[in-house]
């Protein structure tokens, strides 16, 4: 069954563990923008859902860190951080192991991905599952690009998992859909928090929305770094989307600045054929 | 490698109430477990977020043992700020990737 849904969007742990210190209007224009964002996905019917994420040293730190991973368990659990911090409580989500094997085995056909049978969900798939699948009730995959320790990975890299993912999902008779979860530009977590440079991260959503594949890999680190921050890093998720959707374009639904959430809140989705 | 170990340990920390609970009980017994400087031991002691991110510990893991230490968010932040202030720019790690 051909991949059903490719999206993206933020998942600051501030959208819903430091609500209260946001602009009111702003806040519930971004939570309505989830529900439009959730509406979206359910209306595809999926059978399972890919959260392609940028984790934050949750599973994956500088002892053995994957250029790319994928999540191959039953369950899993989250979220790891304390429960009051990100104002989501700790909950089992259910996987689907073994549609997780049957993927990641197309996937290595062309991805030297790692797979893990543990994972414990930071709020980089947590507050995304939070607005998308409130219920907790679709099985989730999980997958990880690494968006943080450098050498980190290539972004015209991040374009082939994104179509290595999609062919994997196009290959299997289930409705599988995927969200990319990460931020633009962004400082999360250093003393520049709260900092976003609205124009970056526009001229980036417009070569996403276009899925020019040659205009999104070709930031340097070191660029992405001086104006954009180490947050900006995680345009791989947002990047691993688009070469999912490779061929159809997309839209951006939601972009608006929230310093209190410490990024440019965002949703985006791709039309895919047929959808 | 010593940047490793601090962030590892605070990794770990992370990771595993049971290692919580034992830095909670004595934390002198887990921080001797890391080869770390003396700097860095003195920091992880006392908390000293500042140090802890002039050092070049990623936000990522130090927002975490900060709120372990009961940093409310503004308090995180504005403890990193008086670390530079009072040590100087970020030393290694990503912060410190830009050498201009």
């Amino acid at each position: 069954m051909p991949l059903v849904f490719a999206g993206a969007c933020s998942h600051a742990p501030g959208i819903t563990g430091r609500g209260e210190r946001a602009d009111p209007v702003a806040r519930e224009a971004l939570y309505a923008a989830f529900d439009q964002l959730r509406e979206m996905l359910e209306a595809t019917r999926p059978g399972a859902l890919i959260v392609v994420a940028a984790e934050h040293f949750a599973n994956f730190f500088m002892n053995n860190m994957p250029a790319f991973a994928i999540g191959m368990a039953d369950h899993y659990e989250g979220p790891i951080e304390d429960k009051a911090w990100l104002g989501i409580r700790g909950r089992r989500i259910a996987g689907a192991r073994e549609l997780s094997q049957r993927l990641i085995a197309q996937v290595m056909q062309t991805v030297d991905v790692a797979y893990a049978e543990e994972w414990l969900f930071d709020h980089g798939i947590m507050v995304p599952l939070h607005f998308l699948t409130p219920r907790f009730d679709l099985p989730v995959i999980p997958a990880n690009i690494n968006c943080q320790g450098p050498p980190l990975t290539p972004l015209h890299r991040a374009y082939d998992f994104g179509r290595a993912l999609r062919r994997a999902c196009d290959s299997v008779p289930e409705r599988v859909a995927l969200i990319g979860t990460g931020g633009l530009s962004h400082w999360p977590a250093t003393p520049n928090s709260g900092k976003i440079n609205e124009a970056w991260d526009r001229d980036f959503l417009a070569r996403w929305a276009a899925n020019r594949r040659d205009d999104m890999t070709s930031y340097s680190d070191e660029n992405t770094y001086r104006e954009a921050g180490h947050g900006g890093f995680e345009i791989r998720t947002f990047i691993a989307v688009a070469g999912a959707a490779e061929g159809a374009t997309g839209e951006v639904l939601f972009y608006r600045p929230i310093p209190a959430f410490a990024v440019g809140c965002t949703t985006a989705v791709m039309h895919l054929a047929g959808n | 490698m010593s940047l490793y170990c601090v962030q590892k340990l605070l990794y770990q920390l992370n990771r595993d109430p049971e290692l919580r609970r034992r830095f909670a009980d004595d934390a002198e017994a887990v921080i001797a477990a890391y080869a770390l400087t003396d700097e860095e031991r003195d920091a992880l002691r006392h908390a000293d977020i500042g140090l802890l991110y002039v050092l070049g510990v990623n936000g990522q893991l130090l927002m975490h043992y900060a709120a372990l230490h009961g940093f409310a968010w503004q308090a995180y932040l504005e403890a990193m700020r008086e670390g530079i202030r009072r040590h100087g720019p970020v030393r290694a790690g990503v912060y410190a990737m830009l050498k201009d």
